[in-house]
């Protein structure tokens, strides 16, 4: 690892103007940046410590929803009563994340900024061609071993899963991110790849993400996440789904749906024609399967990957399945 | 050009005081300048868990925290948690009786993550150590002999009987 001069931030305000030189990041639980420094993919001037701030790692759940600061650290979302209570997804998509011991030390505002697991992208040494660390300089993977790389969003640039499983959760409830007073919905925080794969998502530099606000709803109440991976624990999703469903009075008749996929896309995915199709209807098996597939439309295999074009409608509509009594 | 930061440690109620560059971990730390080797490296990019020590009072991984960062902080290791007198940690103990390890070189990192996971209350069956176990890998495979381990040492927190003594009347 290259070295670098450490600053410890004394306010938002300092960290967001130390940020702006060219070689300067932030540094939250440094899970993401000090592994990519050690790869030599990342390679900072100066880290920007935000860690010491006060009140940017604030939580509150109440009847309209869950504010959540920057700096709380995944493992204390995942175990907070009023987030499993209001939001069972989000909760789950962070406790079946990464291990007791990174929870403990990543941020939710480093989470969401976490880079792609591509392992071409992560070792730059043995692969030089990377879209995504060096613009023009082509992709490694497409046209090797891709079985973990994305089906949808993909470019001719880059192939790269945005790896995340609380954006999953997020984008399924309509989330905000919030960097001081502006405002995005997580689904237009992250950009398709196109032909800049290296820009990633809408923060500029100098910003700092400062916290996330989900609004409350019935389907972000009565929800699930599954994560369906090589390992039981400990690993990333190779498919995984956010399934929230509200219920019509007479309890089966769907009112409102929820569908987010997760470790097949470039950005965390929301599947708006699986949830219109299955709205207004009661649940069955065969038409919530049927409906699942429209998950993967326009979906792209390069080879190694194609197991997911079969995998991720089944992990919907398992999770649908299992909301819904069937399962 | 190499500048060097001066740190202040605490590492088992101890102040350390050291010079160190400031892309230096709490692993490089511990194990280059203050020889507290017994935290190990394994993969040294957050995927194994042998450099597991508690920051706080929480386990974390030593080798993806800048030693910079835990000025302030309250850092136990491994050579931290038996008694003042020499005894063994009931965890260190119920690892010996369970014969938890082969070689050995996971086992100060599992050791570390199971007294955090027991005092979270995340050890209550077989199943629910395995996940939050998960972080520590073990290549010799002795699994099933760590999740005994832990589960022993998880009933002694709660109940306060010692394994030592439960083989006697065993
Ligand atoms: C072995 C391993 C397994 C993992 N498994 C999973 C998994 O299964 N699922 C999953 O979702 N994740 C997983 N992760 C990824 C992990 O969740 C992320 O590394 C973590 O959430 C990043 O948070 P951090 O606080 O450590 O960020 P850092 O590493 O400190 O920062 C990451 C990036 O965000 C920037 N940044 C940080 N905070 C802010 C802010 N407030 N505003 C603006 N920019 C900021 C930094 O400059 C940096 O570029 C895994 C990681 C490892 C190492
Ligand atoms: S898929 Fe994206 S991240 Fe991976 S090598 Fe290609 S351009 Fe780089
Ligand atoms: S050495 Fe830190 S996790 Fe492997
Ligand atoms: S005992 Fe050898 S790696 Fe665990």
């Amino acid at each position: 690892m290259r070295d670098f001069s450490y600053f410890r931030a004394a306010s938002t305000e300092e960290a967001s103007r130390a940020t702006l030189d060219a070689g300067a990041m932030l540094l939250a639980g440094g899970t993401t940046l000090l592994d990519l420094a050690k790869c030599g993919v990342t390679e900072p001037d100066t880290l920007v410590d935000i860690t010491h701030l006060a009140g940017l790692g604030d939580m509150t759940v109440d009847a309209n929803g869950a504010t959540i600061g920057a700096l709380a650290k995944m493992g204390e979302v995942a175990d907070h009563p009023g987030v499993k209570a209001a939001f069972p997804a989000v909760a789950q998509s962070l406790s079946l994340a990464a291990s007791a011991q990174l929870r403990n030390m990543a941020t939710i505002g480093g989470n969401l900024l976490q880079r792609t697991r591509c392992s071409y992208f992560r070792e730059p040494g043995v692969f030089p061609a990377c879209n995504k660390r060096n613009p023009g300089s082509g992709c490694s993977a497409i046209g090797g071993v891709t079985r973990n790389h994305a089906v949808l969003g993909t470019s001719r640039a880059c192939i790269a899963v945005n790896p995340g499983d609380l954006a999953v959760a997020l984008v399924a409830f309509d989330a905000y991110v919030e960097m001081g007073r502006r405002r995005v919905a997580i689904e237009d925080f992250y950009m398709l790849p196109g032909e800049t794969p290296d820009w990633e998502t809408v923060l500029k530099k100098g910003e700092i993400i400062t916290g996330i606000a989900i609004p409350a709803s019935p389907a972000a109440k009565n929800s699930t996440y599954l994560k369906v991976r090589d390992r039981q624990s400990y690993e990333f999703a190779a498919a995984s789904a956010a399934v929230g469903i509200e219920f019509e009075a007479d309890g089966k008749t769907v009112r409102d749906i929820r569908v987010a996929l997760g470790g097949v896309a470039t950005r965390p995915w929301r599947a708006r024609a699986v949830e219109q199709s299955l709205i207004g209807t009661v649940l069955n098996v065969e038409a919530v399967e049927k409906a699942s597939r429209l998950s993967v439309e326009g979906a792209v295999s390069h080879g190694g990957n194609r197991y997911k074009i079969e995998l991720a409608p089944r992990v919907v509509a398992r999770a649908i399945l299992t909301m819904g009594g069937l399962a | 050009m190499t500048r060097t930061i001066h740190l202040s440690l605490d590492i088992n109620g101890k102040q350390h005081e050291l010079d160190v560059e400031p892309r230096v971990t709490l692993l490089d730390a511990l194990r280059e300048s203050l020889a507290l080797t017994g935290t190990k490296k394994g993969c040294d990019q957050g995927q194994c868990g042998a450099c597991t020590c508690h920051v706080d009072g929480k386990r974390v991984l030593s080798c993806l925290t800048l030693a910079a960062q835990v000025e302030g902080r309250q850092i136990t290791t491994i050579e931290g948690i038996a008694a003042e007198g020499g005894d063994l940690h009931p965890v260190q103990a119920a690892f010996i009786e369970n014969d938890a390890f082969q070689c050995g070189y996971c086992t100060p990192g599992q050791i570390m993550s199971a007294v955090a996971c027991i005092r979270e209350g995340h050890a209550g069956s077989e199943e629910e150590i395995r996940e939050y176990m998960s972080g520590n890998l073990c290549r010799c495979g002795a699994y099933n002999s760590i999740v005994a381990a832990v589960r022993e040492a998880a009933e002694m927190a709660a109940t306060g009987v010692a394994a030592k003594d439960k083989a006697e009347v065993a």
